[in-house]
Parts: C-alpha cells; sequence; structure tokens
C-alpha cells in the first residue's frame, strides 16, 4: 500500500517540479513587469546547452548546471538593457519583440549547431520500494522546484531587495518616487527570472534531446501555470502548479502524456472563464 | 451598400485609389496569359496566406484582440478539409468540405472564444492562452503517427502529415493551376470588399470603441463581449479559409504548419505591415509571403531569422507598421503637394487628414 501510495507522490513530485521549473522564471518576470517573455523557452534552451556543453568539457554535472543558470541570467540582463526595458509601457509589444527575439534565437541556433549535439546521459541512480523502481534524479528535480520556490520567498519576503521588489511591483511611480531604483530593480528581476529559466535548461538537459527547439516543449506548462497563477505571482504560482499537476497526473497515469496536456490545456480554459484573475486572486480576497 | 466601402476605419479613398485597385486587380486577372505555369502556382500559393493576415488585422488592429491562435484555426480547417475530402469522397463535394472544414474552424473559434472573452481575459494573457491550445494541438497531431489515429479512411500521420485528399474539384475538373489562382483572386476581392464594409458598418465602429475603451463601450449600451466574439469568429475562420485552401493546394497537410515557428507568421506579416488598415495588411503580407518564399529557396532558417529581425525591427521603431507608415508617408507628400498647387481643395484633404489619425 504505502508503496502504491508513494507511486503516485512520486508522479505528482515529477509533474509538480516539471511545472514549477518552467513557469517559476516567466512568473517573476510577469510579476514584476507585467511582461511575458516569449523568448523563455529559448532561455531554458541556452542552460541546457551550456550545461551540455560544460559537462562534455569535463566540468561536473551540478557545476556546470549553476553556471549554465548564471549565463542565462547574465545573457537576460543585456537583453533587458538592449530590448525589453523599452517596453515597459507596452506590454504587447514587449510580447513581439521578445518573440522576434526567440525566433532570431532559435533558427540561428539551427544554422550555427545544428540539429544534433551529443547529449549527456541522465545521472543514474535509482530506489525501489515495494515492487517498483524510482529513477533519484526526479526527485533531486523534485527537491530543485521546492529549493527554487523557498528561494524565492526568502529574497521577496526576507531581503531589502524584495521589500523593495514587492513595493516596485505594487506601484513602481510611488515606489521610484521614495528612491527606489526601479531600473536596476527591473533588470534584476529580468535576471532571476531568465537564470530561472536556465536553471530550467540545466536541469532537465540530461533527460531530453538537445535540439534547438527545445525551448517549446516548456513553454505551454509555463504559460498555463503563470495564467491560473494570476497577477501575484508570489502567491499564486504554487498554488497553480499543485492543481495543475494534480491534473495532469490523474490523466498522465491512465491515457498517457498528451492527454494530459490536452486534459490540462482544457481545464485552464474552463478555469478563466470562471477565474479570469487566477488563483491568486482568491487567495488574496481571502487573506483580506 | 457601397458607401460602406470608404470610411474613417480604412485608408484608400476616392478615385485615385480605386484606380489603382482596378489597375492592380486588371494586372493580377492577366498576369497568368503570359507567365509560366509554375509561377502561377507560386502565386496562387503566397495568396493562401492573405485570409489568415486579413483575419488577424481585422481581429487585433481593429479588434484589438492579439490571438496567436491563427494557425491553430488554420490547422483545424486544414485537417478537417482533409478528413471530410478523404470521407466523402472526391469530386464536387470537395467545396462541401471547404465550406464544412471553415464552419468548424469557426465552430472552434466560437467555443474557445467564449470562455476567453466571457472570462474576461484580455491583453497578453488572450495570446499565450491561444498560443498554448495551438502548441497543443501541434504536438498532438505530431504524436499520430499509429495506424489507430484515423478518422474514417483519413490517417493522421502524424509528424509525416495527411495526405491523399482531392484537391477542390468541380465536376471533373480540378481547380489547380490558373483555375486555383482566379478563385483565390476572386476570393480576396470578395473577402477585402467584404471586411472594408464590415469595419466601416456600424458594426465596426462598436469593434473599434470597443479596441480604444471596452468600459466606454460597454457604457453606451453595447454588449462588447458578442462583438469581440464576433469578431474572433470571422477573424478565426478567415483563418481557416486559408487552411483548407492550403490543404487542397498541395494536397498535404503537416503539424508543422500549426506549431512554432508557423504561429508566429501571420504576427510578423500583419505586425511589419501595419496591424491599423486593412490595404496595408494586404500589400504587406504579400510582399512579405513573397520575400520569404524567395529566400527559402536558399535556407528557410535565413528566412526565419530575417522574420525575427523583422518583428523586432517594427516594435522597435515602426510600432504601427512599416507598411502602413510608408503609405501615410507618400498620402502626406501627396497632399502637401495638393496643397500647394490647389488652394481650394483643402477642405477635401483637411477631411483626408484627420481620418487617418
Amino acid at each position: 500500500m504505502s508503496a502504491e501510495l508513494f507511486s503516485v507522490f512520486y508522479q505528482f513530485a515529477d509533474v509538480f517540479a516539471f511545472l514549477i521549473l518552467s513557469a517559476a522564471g516567466l512568473a517573476i518576470v510577469f510579476g514584476m513587469m507585467g511582461v511575458i517573455n516569449m523568448a523563455h523557452g529559448e532561455f531554458i534552451m541556452c542552460g541546457a546547452y551550456v550545461t551540455v556543453g560544460l559537462v562534455n568539457l569535463g566540468v561536473p554535472l551540478p557545476i556546470a548546471q549553476i553556471l549554465a543558470a548564471l549565463t542565462a541570467g547574465i545573457i537576460g540582463m543585456i537583453v533587458e538593457y538592449l530590448v525589453v526595458r523599452r517596453f515597459y509601457k507596452r506590454p504587447l509589444d514587449s510580447l513581439l519583440a521578445t518573440w522576434g527575439l526567440s525566433l532570431i534565437v532559435t533558427q540561428s541556433m539551427l544554422l550555427i549547431v545544428g540539429s544534433a549535439v551529443r547529449g549527456i546521459g541522465t545521472p543514474e541512480g535509482s530506489f525501489a520500494i515495494g515492487g517498483y523502481t524510482f529513477s533519484t534524479y526526479r526527485l533531486v528535480l523534485f527537491a530543485c522546484a521546492v529549493a527554487v520556490l523557498a528561494g524565492l520567498y526568502i529574497i521577496f519576503m526576507k531581503t531589502r531587495f524584495g521589500v523593495i521588489a514587492r513595493a516596485t511591483m505594487q506601484n513602481a511611480a510611488m515606489a521610484k518616487a521614495l528612491g527606489a531604483r526601479t531600473g536596476r530593480i527591473y533588470s534584476i528581476s529580468f535576471g532571476i527570472g531568465t537564470a530561472l529559466a536556465g536553471l530550467c535548461g540545466a536541469l532537465y538537459a540530461p533527460t531530453m534531446t538537445l535540439i534547438p527547439t527545445m525551448g517549446a516543449t516548456f513553454v505551454v506548462e509555463s504559460f498555463v501555470t503563470v495564467v491560473i497563477g494570476g497577477a501575484n505571482v508570489l502567491l499564486g504560482t504554487a498554488p497553480a502548479a499543485v492543481f495543475l499537476a494534480m491534473i495532469r497526473m490523474a490523466l498522465n497515469a491512465s491515457y498517457g502524456q498528451i492527454i494530459g496536456q490536452i486534459g490540462m490545456l482544457f481545464a485552464v480554459i474552463l478555469i478563466i472563464r470562471v477565474l479570469p484573475e487566477g488563483l491568486s486572486s482568491v487567495l488574496v480576497r481571502r487573506g483580506r | 451598400m457601397l458607401k460602406l466601402l470608404e470610411g474613417p476605419q480604412t485608408l484608400g479613398r476616392g478615385k485615385i485609389f480605386w484606380s489603382c485597385f482596378l489597375a492592380v486587380l486588371a494586372g493580377a486577372l492577366i498576369y497568368p496569359l503570359f507567365a509560366d505555369s509554375y509561377d502561377v502556382g507560386n502565386f496562387a500559393y503566397f495568396l493562401i496566406w492573405i485570409f489568415m493576415a486579413l483575419g488577424l488585422c481585422l481581429m487585433w488592429g481593429y479588434g484589438g484582440m492579439l490571438s496567436f491562435g491563427q494557425t491553430f484555426f488554420f490547422g483545424i480547417a486544414g485537417y478537417g478539409y482533409g478528413v471530410l475530402a478523404i470521407n466523402m469522397g472526391g469530386g464536387t463535394t470537395t467545396i462541401a468540405a471547404l465550406a464544412l472544414s471553415v464552419v468548424i474552424a469557426m465552430i472552434a473559434a466560437g467555443i474557445l472564444g467564449y470562455f476567453m472573452i466571457w472570462g474576461g481575459i484580455s491583453g497578453i494573457f488572450f495570446g499565450i492562452v491561444t498560443l498554448s491550445a495551438t502548441l497543443v494541438l501541434a504536438f498532438f497531431l505530431g504524436q499520430t503517427a499509429g495506424p489507430e489515429w484515423h478518422i474514417g479512411p483519413a490517417r493522421l500521420n502524424g509528424f509525416n502529415g495527411m495526405k491523399g485528399m482531392d484537391p477542390l474539384t468541380v465536376g471533373n475538373f480540378d481547380i489547380e493551376g490558373s483555375a486555383l489562382y482566379y478563385v483565390m483572386i476572386a476570393l480576396i476581392v470578395i473577402v477585402y470588399i467584404a471586411l472594408r464594409m464590415l469595419v466601416n458598418s456600424s458594426i465596426g465602429n462598436v469593434i473599434v470603441a470597443t479596441r480604444e475603451n471596452p468600459q466606454r463601450a460597454e457604457m453606451l449600451g453595447y454588449d462588447v463581449r458578442k462583438y469581440q466574439l464576433l469578431t474572433f469568429v470571422i477573424g478565426s475562420g478567415l483563418a481557416g479559409l486559408s487552411g483548407a485552401l492550403y490543404t487542397s493546394w498541395g494536397q498535404f497537410i503537416t503539424p508543422s504548419s500549426i506549431g512554432l515557428p508557423a504561429a508566429a507568421m501571420p504576427i510578423v506579416w500583419v505586425a511589419f505591415s501595419g496591424r491599423n488598415d486593412l490595404t496595408a495588411t494586404l500589400v504587406g503580407s504579400f510582399l512579405l509571403l513573397f520575400g520569404f518564399q524567395t529566400i527559402t529557396v536558399y535556407s528557410q532558417q535565413a528566412a526565419l531569422v530575417l522574420m525575427g529581425v523583422l518583428l523586432l525591427a517594427t516594435v522597435m521603431l515602426a510600432p504601427q507598421g512599416f507598411v502602413l507608415g510608408i503609405g501615410k508617408l507618400v498620402v502626406d507628400w501627396w497632399t502637401k503637394r495638393r496643397r500647394r498647387n490647389e488652394a481650394p481643395a483643402l477642405a477635401d484633404t483637411a477631411r483626408l487628414q484627420s481620418d487617418e489619425t
């Protein structure tokens, strides 16, 4: 019995980790600046490629993953400085600009790198409970997802940067009037967002085939999590991921991945009809 | 009715504009007489996509709804045409298959639109929900390679795509080559004229008022949701028309014409052209498709990189669109010259300029 229970938890953890890791970066950028980064998938791809490149050079996997996240973060800050910065007043245009960027990056990668890159295998290690065997790396991913949530909580709730960032999120003009350097806050937040995207790619790099278009595998999950999470991403993203992971897990188990994804999409479409503001709006109302 | 051809919502009016329109149309009609049939087929291929662009122009430029789901409805109708044409048998029934597949796309748009519009989501979320639906459809069709995925005798075939449907046929006459070209020209003229009339009609005014300020339009007594849904269904239905025509043109369709990067293409065409005007979209999309096709022959990736660059350049340099911007420059230059030459025509030009803004 306990083996079955653990198996259910394991499947839930797997989907939950995927949702959180792919959505966290997008959610931070959206929550802070109201911008949806359409090049999110490309930052994920960047993290994956840097990881694999470093591992092939002989760098140990965990260090390669951290370096990959940092690389994506730095590139993100450069992109923010060059492009995204101009569009904070025009969120729809920022969508188009980052989508243009995404096209340029994906197709240039296809031109330059080609479609085949030697991958790295999933770190081995598995354990058995009852009659089932489980991969340890999947649980590591779950632990990372929880760590990302905890890290974001600490950064945004317990640090000075977090206080100023939340003030900027609530009312940018007022925060600026009180002396917060909102431009820098935006730049750092965008960097954190893209670093998280890079981390996602780095963590999933050992488990998937590396192709320049791999970012597309993550974007649906990240979009729907952010849509269901709603405007207050610090509050909404985690519950949204729990909720979607439960639906997805149930459908995955009985009908397979693709039906799981379709079911998740249908659930999202139904939910926006009743809760267009997302889960966070309910939670905010409860909190008052 | 004809009065609606010109109005505050569309650029281009008066004798000069319509003379140009007729000249271009006449040029398009006699083109197959001296071009070889391969070029005519290629031309017909560009024209397929124009419907999708005009539909997006209506939704985004006039209705303020940025839909990333044009290829979703393109795919639904494209696959719909294939399934129906194979199941109903060839011959004249292909015309019914075309019409039905567009209706199916419109019904899908009605359902998706109902949930989004009545839910009250707009702006960025409208884009990413429609894009999510598009990508999920592409993923789904991509894994339908097995023999268990079939509708009647029509195999979906996964990434390799569906094939084996008949082209549009009347009796024993296949509508291909220059016949297809003329059908496309006729459809484009009909759709273009109909959309001009729509946006200049009272319905069009409400659609534009909703774009400008949904609350204000609602306070004026309009149920804006109904107008938005109507816009979404028409715009998506035009994408469906493109899809069904595409399948009948090449007698195949693959999931790659639905997912990324295909989903970005209508956005690039319309953004580059100028989303606020149907004529600019028509001209600009055609130019871009022509350029894209020319470069694709050498390298598809390079062509797509160029599309990305154009999208980025458009939003950074000319958010209203390049073709529209250039068109306005020409009109300004023209009216200035006229004003210098004949002062009495001032009233007329003043009207023209105030309508542009």
